[in-house]
């Protein structure tokens, strides 16, 4: 026969959804935050989130080609990682400490155990706990260094740890101090439903998650039962809607049984509400998430989906 | 809306073939009929080379239980019994006939009958007698299927109308153009079931043939018709009958276990033929679509007529197709050689002048879970190709892998380009043999 034919088998067609179209859609999804962060903080902050970003994907680039495999850069991973790291920075940290943050979360957390997908643990998330480890006075100073007077510069759960009241509004519309990327709920919100419409993340996770955790505070944070401030700003501070809805939903880290999603959401409310109420620093969304990554094969192996008809009913 | 929970949406194509009436296919001078065209054993050859056949006469006869007749659907002369390739690249013994263009009958063929004169055992000799096997994929030996060990606890006939493949439009054409067929067939069926309700089941993308099909239906007391979503893989056997009557079986289960019993409508429609007009299984209707054809069609194609001819009687090719592919395109078999016969399996012939496949490129999994998803049998497929991959069979067993319908769904929907689905078809027979050597060593032990 003289026509040439490609015999690869069954299936014959494929969904147009690839690995890097739906990093894109991460990246897509968080332009909202990040534009609001650099328009807030201003060059300093710019300069963070760029940092991370150049410095995730030559870190990847370097190490593909000292170990020599082909470069995978092109599935935009490294840009995601690069880009959340960014994000959960204070705004005025000095350039070392993002560069520092993504070398140890492509290097060390992401390349060493073998690359995209075979990580235990967030990447970026592991990046900024090294550097909060490594460099707390800087990760935990949000004074910044631009329009000091329109905001103080006591984070909201300071606030609320002091027995005070915060502005709901201001949080939800992103006038408060944080790290970068955290502090407008609407434009976190705003890229979660994108998220949502294109399908790209499940809304289990981040679901069960605040709602445990809301219950959570409303059982064990005595005096505060029934306060709606208190309750709101626990949910809108402290980077809670950024981690649930962008860092706990990371596929490789969490659970991929639909019951283990549920599971996941829970231990994660469970313990952030745990570490807001009686942990001495309100910064404990990122270390949750990466303590409940290492739960996961356990809630995977209790969670196996039962087969179709397996018990013939 | 009957629908099952998962499944995957690929874009249906159907609009290229839906409209173009079915037409019969011009025999060549030699056809080939392989003796075996179905699930179990292989038919026994019972004419030899030099022998006179007439078109309906059994060529090759059922050999054991699940097995079937193969029937020659030319009149003619047997010219050799040899081993010949077939659609799925295996060599087949066949019985190659050399067609006179007479199309001299066997007594009584064509003669209208009355099915409520018929007794229920002679019901099924004559669905044996007509070669007739599932059409709808597995070609599964209908006259076994219809003699389930207690009759009594059928209560549903499904006849799977959904056609839930892309680009094929086979089955529509058939419901559109041989209702009153369809329904004879069922009719012939539900004698077999007194306590049975025949329901007729269509996708929602086929809503003229599912109004013609309950208008003609309509004053029959023990048929219906139902609507299902359209969604891939509606037309499985487990998803149809969850679908409808929400029972769930398993691999190890028949439909009869769920009180059902599930025939494609083409099934159906030759039982009608067998029955009622005295016309065993001779013929396939083929899709011929994709856009590397001059033109797609709905053809008529006699058993035994080779793929090539087939493909002129399309009008041949427009560009050099990069991928041709005999059934679905989520379930056909990839072709390299059309110089084989359309068998009883042949559903459609689809040929693109692009294939999606050559260029993408596998990366790492990233656990995204689309699979999971997708997966209509409730699998972790990602989880099982890494078993697979290890040939960790113990593994592959504990995730249930054993109950994969290798449906397409979880490798439609992977963003990383896996082959998941011809890991799982390989695990198939790997895991069977894998536990029979277990049962040896124990044995030996």
């Amino acid at each position: 026969m003289d026509i040439k034919l490609n015999v690869q088998s069954s299936p014959h067609v494929r969904d147009s959804v690839s690995t890097s179209s739906i990093m894109l859609d991460v990246i897509i999804s968080m332009l909202p935050a990040t534009a609001w962060g650099i328009l807030r903080f201003g060059l300093n902050a710019a300069l963070v989130v760029i940092v991370s970003i150049v410095v995730a994907v030559l870190s990847e680039t370097i190490f593909n080609i000292i170990i020599k495999k082909p470069n995978t850069i092109s599935d935009l991973s490294c840009v995601v990682t690069g880009l959340i790291l960014g994000l959960n920075m204070p705004p005025n940290v000095p350039l070392f400490i993002p560069v520092v943050g993504s070398v140890f979360a492509i290097v060390i957390v992401k390349m060493l155990f073998g690359g995209l997908g075979q990580n235990f643990m967030n990447p970026a998330l592991a990046g900024r706990c090294f550097c909060v480890i490594s460099f707390a006075s800087y990760m935990n100073n949000f004074q910044s260094t631009m329009s000091v007077d329109t905001f103080t510069s006591a984070t909201p759960l300071i606030v609320l740890k002091n027995g005070q009241e915060v502005d709901l509004l201001k949080m939800f519309f992103g006038y408060i101090p944080g790290t970068i990327g955290e502090i407008s709920t609407i434009c976190l919100l705003l890229g979660a439903i994108y998220l949502i419409v294109k399908k790209v993340i499940d809304l289990r996770i981040p679901l069960v998650y605040i709602f445990t955790f809301v219950i959570f505070i409303m059982l064990f944070s005595k005096g505060n039962t029934t306060n709606v401030n208190y309750i709101m700003g626990e949910v809108l501070g402290g980077g809670l809607i950024f981690g649930a809805f962008y860092m706990a939903t990371d596929y490789v880290t969490a659970p991929i049984t639909p019951l283990g999603k549920v599971l996941y959401g829970i231990v994660l409310g469970v313990l952030t509400g745990l570490f807001r109420i009686y942990g001495k620093s309100g910064e404990s969304v990122s270390f949750v998430i990466l303590m409940s990554n290492l739960l996961v094969p356990l809630i995977e192996s209790i969670t196996m989906p039962a087969a179709f008809g397996k018990d013939g009913k | 809306m009957y629908t099952f929970k998962h499944g995957v949406h690929p874009d249906e194509q159907k609009e290229l073939a839906k409209d173009k009436v079915i037409k019969v296919v011009k025999a060549g001078k030699v056809l080939v009929f392989p003796v075996q065209q179905h699930i179990g054993a292989k038919a026994k050859p019972c004419v030899k080379a030099g022998d006179s056949v007439l078109v309906g006469q059994i060529i090759a006869e059922a050999d054991g239980f699940i097995s079937a007749n193969v029937l020659s659907s030319v009149s003619g002369k047997v010219t050799a019994i040899e081993n010949r390739l077939t659609v799925s690249g295996q060599k087949v013994e066949s019985i190659v006939v050399e067609n006179d263009e007479k199309y001299d009958a066997i007594e009584g063929f064509g003669i209208e009958r009355d099915f409520n004169s018929l007794s229920n055992d002679e019901i099924i000799k004559i669905v044996k007698n007509a070669g007739i096997v599932g059409l709808g994929g597995a070609n599964f030996p209908t006259h076994v299927k219809l003699t389930p060990k207690d009759p009594d606890k059928i209560e549903y006939v499904l006849v799977n109308g959904a056609e839930c493949e892309p680009y094929l439009t086979s089955d529509y054409r058939l419901m559109l153009e041989e209702t009153e067929t369809l329904v004879k067939g069922l009719q012939c069926i539900l004698k077999l079931f007194p306590k049975a309700k025949g329901i007729i089941c269509i996708e929602d993308n086929k809503k003229d043939a599912y109004e013609k099909i309950t208008k003609a239906c309509s004053s029959i007391a023990n048929i219906e018709t139902a609507i299902m979503k359209t969604k891939y893989p509606q037309g499985g056997e487990r998803q149809l009958i969850f679908a409808i009557t929400g029972r769930k079986i398993n691999v190890s289960m028949l439909p009869a276990d769920a009180g059902c019993i599930v025939d494609n409508v083409d099934t159906v429609v030759s039982i009608g033929n067998a029955v009622c007009k005295s016309t065993p299984l001779l013929r396939r209707i083929m899709t011929i679509s994709g856009d590397a054809f001059n033109e797609t069609a709905n053809l008529n194609v006699r058993f035994g007529i080779s793929y090539k001819d087939v493909i002129d009687a399309a009008g041949g090719f427009k560009t050099n197709p990069e991928k041709v592919v005999s059934g679905g395109p989520m379930m056909g078999i990839p072709m390299y050689d059309f110089d084989v016969p359309v068998s009883k399996g042949s559903s459609a012939l689809l040929a693109f002048t692009k294939d999606p496949l050559a260029k993408s490129k596998e990366t790492n999994c990233i656990n995204c879970g689309r699979c999971v998803s997708a997966c209509p049998i409730y699998l972790l497929p990602t989880r099982m190709y890494k078993a697979a991959k290890k040939d960790n069979f113990e593994e592959y067993i504990r995730l249930n892998g054993t109950e994969c319908i290798t449906c397409g769904s979880c490798s439609y929907v992977c963003p990383a380009r896996k082959p998941l689905t011809p890991y799982f078809s390989y695990m198939k027979s790997a895991v069977r043999t894998y536990l029979n050597n277990k049962k040896e060593k124990e044995n030996v032990k």
